[in-house]
């Protein structure tokens, strides 16, 4: 009875009890799901357009953040090094089209999947040529990104506010709706559209795969670089930041690999289902479970709901 | 460009022995024809004759072992979906090809993609040359819309709709491609007599009104006859019969082959 006690009721009452605490926890979660929400992203934009699963994602996300603080390094002023970033994960793009997705057209998924594997280990290689393996501090101030904290009083506590984190949420938000609109209102975003939908219909109209999906890897690796200057900015950017590639699979998994929204609100309930778990349930196990409970959420999700909250249903014809 | 030089009556596109084979099987075997601009061409024959695999090789999805093609008095052996598109040959397919989350409208604005230029810039923003030029080619798929009436379905995502209505919707995404030459994989294949009317009455109003020249293939042989200006018969890949309705229809080699032969 002791344990059900503590399991089922203890942590609601200690909510209760602390509001402030609570509410500061819901935050610090929503923040870390906002950034999930991003990696994500990122991951449904390649998978929609092209039936792939880039594994790459994650590795893109440093190689961004490193490119930007490593040329910011090298003597360029911030704004030309985030101008020059940019470029470079457009050459990227292209590389990435010409070299490893054109002449495996029409393979199997998971060919293309493994070659994501390759892309990983070859920026990893590339990266470390270039910049070190040492981890970088993000040219936070140079690219006016605020610094410290705002303490509201509420609840009968304080709860605090990290700048940055609110300018992440605002970011975050800013582009997924300009990606919203970029995808249903444009004529490229039709075209990308058209594409994830059928590839016959798509080139009978006229749409080239090949220059959609530079568009789409190369909005990929401005996502990217979003996540890595946020990221960056709470910790490190080192090539350890590349693992967070992991946590988006929970996300993908719990939102649907083929939905936007679902990215979204995937990230929001990991993010914050996470950190209420650690923070109320955690110590009854002696804490740690941050690192493993998504994928126990996203493995429940599998079980009742194998698309996940948003993802397209898939009926096959046999 | 060489888009009004054809006169109506000549030759806009010729297949000249042209051989398609995926590994051992031959699909197409030394065929040449001719569709000359402003007419309905018919293709028939059995079920795996190579029809669909000639319209393929026409909008370059399958690249010919051997043989030519000349399409506006340009010749070549082979060429990419994108480009054929681009010179003008739109296409529908036998088992509907939509984009099937999109709405009606949306699919037949994406047939307008290639007429579109305004920069990504502009079209981000949603703003300036972006928002006049999507004015304008809105204005041209609502022609379209109304042409086929097809108004009340407008923001209906594809996916929803009835066989028939999708394979209209298929038929207004060619359209708007304003092409030069319209490929109609089975335009009426799986529809009610109704229906087929409906659709004989779009295709001879798109012939006659937008003087557009169609190749079509389809299996109704009353329809065929109806509709088209001349008939070429394939079977097992090669060409059987090649002339009017009429001349096809008493070819004693047809014949043979739809309603088979005593050995």
């Amino acid at each position: 009875m002791d344990i059900l006690f503590k399991v089922l009721i203890d942590p609601f009452l200690q909510m209760g009890a602390m509001p402030d605490l609570f509410v500061q926890t819901i935050w610090d979660g929503f923040v870390t799901g906002v950034l999930y929400a991003l990696i994500a992203l990122g991951f449904v934009l390649i998978f929609k357009a092209s039936g792939v699963f880039n594994f790459a994602q994650g590795i893109m996300v440093v190689f961004a953040g490193l490119t930007l603080v490593g040329l910011y390094e090298m003597g360029l002023p911030a704004p030309l090094a985030l101008l020059v970033t940019l470029g470079v994960m457009f050459v990227l793009a292209l590389a990435i089209e010409r070299v490893v997705l054109r002449p495996l057209v029409n393979q199997p998924d998971i060919i293309l999947f493994m070659a994501t594997f390759g892309i990983t280990y070859f920026l990893i290689g590339l990266g470390e040529l270039i910049f070190g393996g040492n981890p970088k501090q993000m040219i936070t101030d140079q690219l006016f990104l605020p610094r410290g904290a705002i303490e509201v009083k509420m609840l009968g506590g304080f709860v605090q506010f990290q700048k940055i984190d609110i300018a992440a949420a605002v970011i975050a938000v800013v582009m997924i709706v300009a990606l919203a609109v970029f995808f249903q209102k444009t004529r490229i975003g039709r075209a990308l559209r058209a594409v994830a939908d059928s590839h016959k219909a798509a080139l009978s109209v006229g749409i080239s795969l090949n220059q959609i999906w530079v568009i789409v890897w190369f909005t990929a690796g401005i996502v990217a670089l979003v996540t890595g200057i946020m990221w960056g900015a709470r910790s490190d950017v080192s090539f350890g930041l590349q693992v967070i590639a992991l946590k988006a699979l929970p996300v993908l998994i719990l939102g649907g690999f083929t939905s936007v929204p679902g990215a979204i609100v995937g990230g929001l309930i990991i993010g914050i289902g996470e950190k209420l778990g650690e923070f109320y349930w955690g110590p009854l196990v002696g804490g740690g479970i941050e690192s493993w409970l998504a994928y126990c959420i996203a493995l429940g999700f599998l079980l009742f709901r194998p698309q996940g909250l948003f993802g397209d249903k898939i009926i096959e014809r046999i | 460009m060489t888009r009004e030089s054809i006169q109506k009556g000549e030759v806009l596109l010729a297949v000249d022995q042209v051989s398609l084979s995926f590994g051992g099987v031959k699909a197409i075997t030394d065929v040449s024809f001719d569709i000359r601009k402003g007419e309905i061409r018919a293709i028939i024959g059995p079920n795996g004759a190579g029809k669909t695999s000639m319209l393929n090789v026409i909008n370059g999805f399958y690249h010919p072992q051997q043989g030519k093609i000349t399409f506006k008095g340009q010749t070549r052996s082979k060429m990419r979906p994108s480009v054929a598109a681009a010179q003008g040959i739109a296409r529908t397919f036998q088992n509907v090809a939509l984009f099937k989350g999109m709405s009606t409208l949306d699919n037949i604005m994406s047939g307008r993609t290639l007429k579109m230029h305004s920069n990504f810039f502009w079209q981000c923003l949603r703003h300036g040359p972006a928002m006049d030029e999507e004015i304008r080619h809105r204005e041209f798929v609502e022609d379209i819309i109304d042409f086929l009436e097809i108004q009340a379905i407008r923001k209906v995502p594809v996916g929803k709709l009835p066989y028939g209505l999708q394979k209209r919707v298929e038929l207004g995404r060619a359209l708007a491609m304003e092409p030069d030459l319209l490929l109609l994989d089975e335009p009426m294949a799986g529809m009610n007599l109704e229906e087929k009317e409906d659709m004989s009455r779009f295709i001879i109003d798109v012939n006659t009104q937008y003087g557009t020249t169609i190749a079509l293939i389809e299996h109704d042989m009353g329809v065929v006859m109806d509709l088209s200006d001349r008939v070429v018969v394939l079977e097992y890949g090669r060409k059987l019969a090649d002339g009017t309705p009429d001349e096809v229809k008493a070819d004693q080699n047809v014949i043979d082959a739809y309603l088979g032969v005593a050995h």
